[in-house]
């Protein structure tokens, strides 16, 4: 699965842990949510980076107490269609304040990249590699969003009153 | 009219050069088709029994005689001449070819329209009453209030892939024209004894298999907590609502399961965290939207000039259509005016290009270069000066959309059903013509009354039959079509589901049914002027079964 990161493919410096292994030393490891919660204290102790796969049906305010500790959350789209963590990204952004890094994995297409910038994602997990090649071009399709978003951009709405073509008639105020 | 601005058009433009390039990568097969699906949707286009069909958006059901008339050249270029208004404020062509479809949407582009997230677990097309701005009993102009929640929710990186479709619709006047009940979302404007304004909250409503009438979650919602409230329930509908079955995935299962005290809780835990921030609506904001939406120099003018009095005198047929299609405008002197887009033997909500051309250069004569299209599936033009009604009664008669049934039994409602539509299981649009015909004598139409027919050819529900006075569905057994008949539904302030008579009766047999109802219902009725409905509400809904069993 290639990996994009500011807008570049790079080398995943992560091991991905499943719920039985023995968690290896020294090294970058993603280990999934339960088993993270299960072990949460000793695993924030290791010297090496720690990430957390965190499913996307549980609420992400469990991770709280631990996010100063997490170096990275990687959210998870079983399905391009299945949007649960896009809510789950602007939380951790935006309310908990997390600025670690933010990894969507799962069904991530290139028709998604936008989106999942805008929600607060940092890189991404690639399902398929011309999609990686084109990364930049595809989050660069839009270049105007009526809505504030996590990774910064004043919408539109405020956007126009700062650049001066308010319109001059204003023939009702509403509030 | 709402003017867009360059962020507008810029977007618009944006969202096309997206699309050309989806369609591009399906063309050529590096998209496979459930790929390409939730795109398409987005963009409104469906896959048919045909064809492709476009959706594209009326937000609140507003129209210009530009964009009218980019809506004719769309059907006549790229479709069969003619396009179906739906009951969501859209207009509906069927016969597109996917290759096609870039220049389609780039046509409707330089006119500011659109068929983004008119379909899709998006949120959709935002409605509205299509009397908006000019209603004698509205509070204010709920367009506004509508473009700033469309504006919010286009694109939204957080809310576009939902676990199922979303609608919101806005109300700001006395009388709902908006079907609010029946909608995911929906913003009613009140006063409050003190003079203020602000917004009751109703979430949970749709019809489908499961139909709910939408709950008052919050009776008194200030202005400026609009955007938030919105996001608050979308974040708590796109986090915990079902995934596991699109038919528990809308919001109305959710709050039912959790019930609606329980949701509103949730809600108001996730708003208090966002309410004051980025969303709270600065009152500049507002007026910003607010001064985009350019209003008609009035005339000053009388009310009930004398001409028009002598033409209502010299012409009955002018005048049976004044009474029908013809109501109050706020202002004096002027009127709102339907088109029905229900002729004997037409296709509920179709209209020709040329008709589309046609009423294009009437709203320019007539109307300040106006049109609204309302869920009703018919035209309005908003400020027609009412000395010009008898002049415009003749044109609209010449391009067949003076038809006085508005209101009445042969104004249906109906979805294409299936002649046209891949999910249906019994067809709609030859029913709603039989029924037609079978009332074509205005004057036992209008001695009938007020009386709402809906049919949907499919429990999907697009034909809104749940809330038919008289409601018909479709259903297929055995390889035949069957229709179920409901009645006492209704869609206005007092909202209602109608309730199942009885066994489904077959294809052969609907338009009987219904003069049976209306039969009983003349029967039954206490005064000539006892509306159906009130009937039904108080004689119940036995003495028509009865009546269309027992021969049964």
């Amino acid at each position: 699965m290639p990996l994009v990161k500011g807008s570049r493919l790079v080398e995943d410096d992560y091991v991905r842990v499943l719920d039985e292994e023995p968690v290896p030393d020294g090294v970058p490891v993603i280990v999934p949510g339960k088993r993270f919660l299960a072990d949460a204290a000793e695993l924030s102790r290791r010297e090496a980076l720690l990430g957390v796969l965190w499913p996307n049906d549980r609420r992400v305010a469990e991770l709280e107490p631990w996010l100063n500790r997490l170096a990275l959350v990687a959210l998870v789209f079983p399905k391009f269609r299945d949007g649960r963590a896009y809510s789950q990204a602007r939380l951790l952004r935006e309310r908990y304040g997390f600025r670690g890094e933010l990894r969507a994995t799962g069904d991530v297409l290139r028709d998604q990249f936008q989106f999942l910038l805008r929600a607060g994602f940092d890189s991404f997990e690639v399902k398929k590699p011309a999609d990686a090649l084109v990364f930049a071009k595809a989050a660069a399709r839009y270049s105007v969003f009526y809505q504030p978003s996590a990774n910064g951009g004043a919408p539109v709405l405020r956007r126009r009153l700062q650049s001066g073509n308010a319109p001059a008639v204003r023939p009702r105020e509403t509030v | 009219m709402y003017l867009y601005d360059d962020f507008d058009r810029t977007l618009v433009a944006e969202r096309v050069a997206d699309f050309r390039d989806q369609v591009a990568r399906r063309l050529s097969g590096e998209l496979t088709e459930d790929e390409f699906k939730p795109l398409r949707l987005m963009n409104g286009v469906y896959l048919q029994l045909h064809a492709y069909m476009l959706r594209t958006a009326i937000p609140y059901g507003t129209l210009s005689s530009k964009q009218l008339r980019m809506l004719a050249h769309v059907a006549r270029r790229y479709d069969r001449g003619y396009g179906h208004f739906t009951t969501r404020q859209n207009i509906q062509y069927h016969w597109i070819k996917l290759e096609e479809l870039p220049d389609a949407m780039a046509d409707l582009a330089s006119v500011g329209m659109h068929g983004m997230q008119t379909s899709g677990n998006c949120v959709r097309n935002i409605t509205t009453d299509q009397w908006a701005g000019v209603a004698p009993d509205e509070i204010e102009d709920p367009r506004i209030w509508a473009e700033v929640v469309r504006q919010h929710v286009t694109l939204h990186p957080e809310f576009s892939f939902l676990p199922r479709k979303f609608k919101i619709a806005v109300g700001t006047a006395r009388h709902d024209r908006a079907a609010l009940r029946i909608h995911d979302l929906a913003l009613q404007l009140h006063r409050n004894g003190a003079g203020e304004t602000g917004f009751e909250v109703m979430v949970g409503g749709g019809l489908g298999r499961t139909p709910f009438l939408a709950k008052t979650i919050k009776p008194f919602l200030q202005k400026r907590d609009v955007l938030s409230y919105v996001e608050a329930v979308l974040r708590t509908y796109n986090q915990f609502a079902r995934r596991d079955n699109i038919w528990k995935a809308r919001i109305k299962i959710l709050v039912h399961d959790l019930g609606a005290e329980a949701f509103a809780k949730e809600v108001d835990a996730e708003w208090q965290s966002i309410k004051d921030g980025a969303l709270a609506l600065d009152p500049a904001v507002v007026a910003d939207i607010a001064g985009r939406f350019r209003y008609p120099q009035y005339q000053r003018l009388d009310d009930g000039p004398p001409p028009l009095g002598e033409a209502r005198h010299a012409d009955r047929r002018f005048d049976a259509w004044m009474n029908n299609s013809v109501v109050n405008h706020k202002m004096p002197g002027y009127a709102i005016v339907t088109l029905s887009l229900k002729p004997e033997g037409g296709t509920p909500g179709d209209a020709t290009a040329e008709q589309m051309d046609a009423v294009a250069d009437l709203a320019d004569r007539y109307s300040f270069g106006e049109i609204r299209v309302g869920h009703e599936q018919n035209l309005a033009l908003p400020h027609v000066a009412q000395r010009d009604l008898p002049e415009l009664w003749q044109e609209l008669h010449a391009i067949g959309v003076a038809t006085p049934n508005v209101g009445l039994v042969s104004d249906i409602i109906a979805c294409p059903g299936l002649d046209y539509c891949s999910l249906a299981n019994a067809r709609s649009i030859p029913i709603a013509q039989e029924i037609a015909s079978r009332f074509r004598n205005l004057d036992l139409a209008r001695d009938l009354g007020r009386l709402h027919i809906n049919i949907s050819g499919c429990i999907n529900a697009c034909g809104h039959h749940h809330v038919g006075h008289i409601g018909i569905l479709g259903v297929e057994k055995n390889g035949e079509e069957f229709y179920q008949i409901t009645l006492g539904g209704k869609a206005d302030a007092d909202a209602k589901l109608g309730t199942l008579i009885g066994p489904a009766v077959p294809y052969a047999q609907v338009a009987d049914v219904v003069e049976d109802i209306a039969a009983a219902y003349i029967e039954l009725r206490a005064r000539p002027d006892e509306l159906f409905i009130d009937t039904l509400a108080r004689a119940g809904i036995e003495p028509f079964r009865e009546r269309v069993y027992a021969a049964r």
